[in-house]
This record gives structure tokens, C-alpha cells and sequence, in this order.
């Protein structure tokens, strides 16, 4: 579920590098569980600039919204279309086809700040 | 925190157990939404049993909640034993203290009410009750099961082909009364479907054959939006004891038919209905994009605001967003909501969404 090519944060949002400086970034596994079926998910526009801790989007379930946080500093280079159209694919696919944005880095080093697989399943009790 | 006497079979359904007022109760079992098609196309249950049953017998029980209750139990004699009436306890100054059904039974009446809401209901009773010749007991040796979908009084059936013929001959708010088991043609869902009070100690064989038969085990969360799409108020949500019936479509539970009957809260209740209502309750769909919640403000086409959600969710059936608000009353079908800052447009429309497994307001989209 947690494997060793992501890299995670406490807001339970995962980066995985995709090529070079460029990394998916989406929710995971347990982020999904504690959400319930999802419904609608807002995300940041392509060619924006995000920081990392910023909200830059919302994922709501059909009980809750949760603030989407971004775990790195970079420019938006894609948005997951089939994921905003059918947000279920972040329940059921929430490492791979559920991804939500491609983030081109402002700094590779920064991904070495982030939370490996062992240490994030530590954080939420598995 | 409490446990139902199904506590053990929601862990053998893989139930996601939270707690609610003081219970461990199943949020859901997997998908709430599944559990909520479940109940809309076939078949559901759910463990209710948090909910508490309170027997009044006595000779005086009948003026006791003749004087209690908004709604009037005089009606129910002349359909028999079993008739059911929803009803509002209110305040001396009109506001919700909380819904609940009474039965006519054998006995006398019983009373189903909120387990949020038990502490400050069993206070009540105990501070009104002693002017009148009642005795009051809890029935917390009793579980509850809803049975709830187009398929509920089937599914029962086939577990009790005894009863099969008086389950389906069953009129909605009437229970059929079989020793310790009560089947109650009543819900929380806008189904058709059962409400079955019945000893604790049979309630997890019961749910295993229920199980067995095909049933759907639903939590509190497909409940949820089931009843917001049959736009069925929750307590503490879309009312409470600042909310006269006149602002949450509870109107019709409160009977002044006969002049005679004084009930707690009737002078508050006539006196507002008289100035007219500040506030109503309506239904929302949203058009813009998000999904609506509790907590948000709604505000006319001319930027006012005009009053705030009290539910709202993502609707499975019509597949958008939709709520229950409490606003002034406006003459124009539209207005918008303050989502996250951003004000996306809703039309309202007259509550339920859904009845029967079909929608009942218009959706422009």
C-alpha cells in the first residue's frame, strides 16, 4: 500500500516522481479511508505557483470537505481531468490512476524533507 | 460508551464503528453510498437500538401526553392498537425539544425518541409527569431494526411467512404486535420499510437471518442522506429548542384542532404562527459547484443574507449536492450559498428530493 518510491506528509498527501523534477501528487490510501466515497474534488489551476503547507484545493466527501495541502513548492503542470469528473478514482486507485496534480519542482532537495513509507505508516498506526 | 446488542454482528460486517451520543454505533460497513442505493432499489437495515423506547401506561397516560405532545393521540384510538402519530415535545415557548413517534398499543402508549437527545427527554417527562397518574418505563431490554427499501416487507416476510399476510396488509404508520416484537410500518429513509422493536437477546439472530436473506447492513451515515433526500428533519440540526415547528415544516405535527387541549408551548406556537413565520425551511439544489453544508449562509439574489443550512450532503439519487436550509422567506426560486468564500448559486425547491426511490423536485440541470 505505503511503497518505498513515495514520499509522504503529515497532511496525508503523497509525492511520487514521475520524471526528473517532475512528481505526481495526490491523497492517500488512509486519506481516502477517513473521507468515506468521495464527490467532488477542486483542484489548483495549471500554471499556478504553490508553496509547500498551502491549500490549494478541497477534496469533499459525501460527509466532509477536507482542505487539499501541497507537500512541495512548484508550478501546476497538469490537473487529473478523470479524477475531477469521477472522484471515486481517489477511493479506489488512490497511489495510481486517483493522482490529482503534476507538479513540476522548484527544488528537487526538498522531496529528501519528506516522510518515507515506513515513517508515514508509523504516523498513522499501521 | 454503549453498546447495542448488535454490536458484534456490525464487527463481523466489517463495520467503521464511531461513537454518536454516547453509543458505539456503524458509520458504515464499506460505501455509504452502496448502503444507500441498497435501501433505494432493494433492501437495508439498520441497528436503531441507540434510540430509546419509553412505555407510558396508567390512568391518566393519555392526558399526560394529550398535554406533552404537540400533535394530538386523541386520533389514534379510533384506528386501534398499533396506530402510530409523529410528534414534536416542545418548549413552554415553543421550541423543538425533540421528535419522536408514539404508539397506541395494549399497554398504553410508547414512545420512541432521539438517543442525542435522551438526558434532557427522560428530565422532561420526570418534571411533567408528576401531575398525573403514569408510570414511565424504559425499554433498554429492547433492540430496534430498520428494515428499510422496496424490498423490506418481502425480505421480513420470507423470515416470518406467519405474519407475511398482516406485514403486507400493513398501513403506513400502524405496527403489528406479535408478543415481545413490534413491526412498525414507519421509517427514516422515504422507503417503504419496517421499523421492528424486538427483544435484545433475539436482535443478532434476527440481523444474521436478515443477513441471510439478502439484506444490505446500512450505518448512520447512508441514513443521513437518506433522510435529507426525503427531507426528513434531523434534531440538533435543522431543529432544536430555538426553533418554532412554524421554521422546520413541523407545523403539521402540531394539532390546535380541539380548543380545549392545552398542550406545552401552544400559546408560544399560536402566537408566532399569528405574526407570521420569520423563518422557513426549504430545500436546496445546488447548481454552482461544491457541495453544500451545515453551517453555510445563504444569502437573495440582491447579496442579504437570508438564513443558513442545516443539512446538507451530496445526494446519491440525484446526484448532486442538495440541503435543507432555514431562511426568510423570498419570493424567488433562486439564491446562493457561501461556499468556502465563493457564493454558487442554489434554486429551492419544496422538500422531499425523493420518495419511493424517485425524484420529486424539479432539477433545472
Amino acid at each position: 500500500m505505503y511503497s518505498d518510491d513515495f514520499k509522504f506528509v503529515d497532511t496525508h498527501e503523497w509525492v511520487k516522481v514521475d520524471s526528473d523534477n517532475v512528481v505526481l501528487v495526490g491523497i492517500t490510501h488512509h486519506a481516502q479511508e477517513l473521507l468515506g466515497d468521495l464527490v467532488y474534488v477542486e483542484l489548483p489551476k495549471v500554471g499556478s505557483h504553490i508553496k509547500a503547507h498551502d491549500v490549494i484545493g478541497v477534496v469533499e466527501s459525501v460527509k466532509a470537505a477536507s482542505d487539499l495541502y501541497s507537500p512541495i513548492d512548484g508550478e501546476v503542470i497538469q490537473v487529473n481531468n478523470e479524477v475531477t469528473a469521477d472522484p471515486t478514482l481517489a477511493n479506489t486507485d488512490p497511489h495510481a490512476k486517483g493522482w490529482l496534480i503534476k507538479v513540476k519542482l522548484a527544488d528537487v532537495s526538498q522531496l529528501d524533507n519528506l516522510m518515507s513509507a515506513d515513517e508515514y505508516k508509523a504516523l498513522i498506526g499501521h | 460508551m454503549q453498546q447495542t446488542a448488535l454490536y458484534n454482528a456490525h464487527l463481523a460486517s466489517n463495520a467503521k464503528m464511531v461513537p454518536f451520543a454516547n453509543w458505539q454505533m456503524p458509520i458504515n460497513y464499506g460505501s455509504q453510498i452502496k448502503e444507500h442505493e441498497a435501501v433505494r432499489n432493494d433492501c437495508g437495515m439498520f441497528d436503531v437500538s441507540h434510540m430509546a423506547i419509553t412505555d407510558i401506561s396508567g390512568a391518566q397516560a393519555k392526558e399526560f401526553l394529550r398535554y406533552l405532545l404537540s400533535n394530538d393521540i386523541e386520533k389514534l384510538e379510533k384506528f386501534g392498537f398499533g396506530k402510530a402519530l409523529y410528534s414534536a415535545m416542545l418548549t413552554p415557548g415553543a421550541g423543538v425539544i425533540d421528535d419522536l413517534i408514539v404508539y397506541y398499543t395494549e399497554f398504553g402508549y410508547r414512545l420512541v425518541t432521539n438517543a442525542g437527545t435522551y438526558e434532557k427527554d427522560m428530565k422532561w417527562l420526570d418534571a411533567v409527569s408528576p401531575n398525573f397518574k403514569v408510570t414511565k418505563t424504559m425499554r433498554p431490554d429492547l433492540s430496534i431494526i430498520a428494515v428499510q427499501g422496496p424490498n423490506a416487507i418481502a425480505k421480513v416476510s420470507v423470515l416470518k411467512p406467519d405474519l407475511a399476510q398482516g406485514l403486507n396488509a400493513l398501513k403506513p404508520f400502524t405496527a403489528l404486535v406479535i408478543n415481545d416484537w413490534f413491526y412498525a410500518r414507519t421509517g427514516y429513509t422515504g422507503e417503504n420499510g419496517l421499523e421492528i422493536m424486538l427483544p435484545g437477546e433475539r436482535a443478532e439472530q434476527f440481523w444474521n437471518e436478515l443477513l441471510d436473506v439478502g439484506v444490505t447492513p446500512c450505518g448512520l451515515a447512508a441514513r443521513d442522506t437518506l433522510r435529507l433526500e426525503a427531507g426528513m428533519n434531523l434534531y440538533g440540526h435543522d431543529m432544536n429548542e430555538t426553533t418554532n415547528p412554524m421554521e422546520c415544516n413541523m407545523d403539521w405535527v402540531v394539532d390546535l384542532s380541539d380548543s380545549l387541549r392545552y398542550f406545552i408551548g401552544r400559546d408560544e406556537y399560536v402566537q408566532y404562527k399569528t405574526n407570521g413565520a420569520r423563518y422557513i425551511q426549504v430545500g436546496l439544489i445546488l447548481e454552482g459547484k461544491g457541495v453544500l453544508r451545515e453551517g453555510q449562509i445563504v444569502y437573495d439574489m440582491d447579496n442579504n443574507e437570508i438564513g443558513i443550512i442545516t443539512s446538507g450532503t451530496f445526494s446519491p439519487t440525484l446526484k448532486v449536492s442538495i440541503a435543507m436550509a432555514r431562511i426568510k422567506p423570498i419570493a424567488q426560486q433562486q439564491a446562493y450559498v457561501d461556499i468556502r468564500g465563493s457564493l454558487e448559486p442554489v434554486r429551492l425547491v419544496k422538500l422531499p428530493f425523493v420518495r419511493n426511490g424517485k425524484q420529486v423536485c424539479g432539477i433545472s440541470k
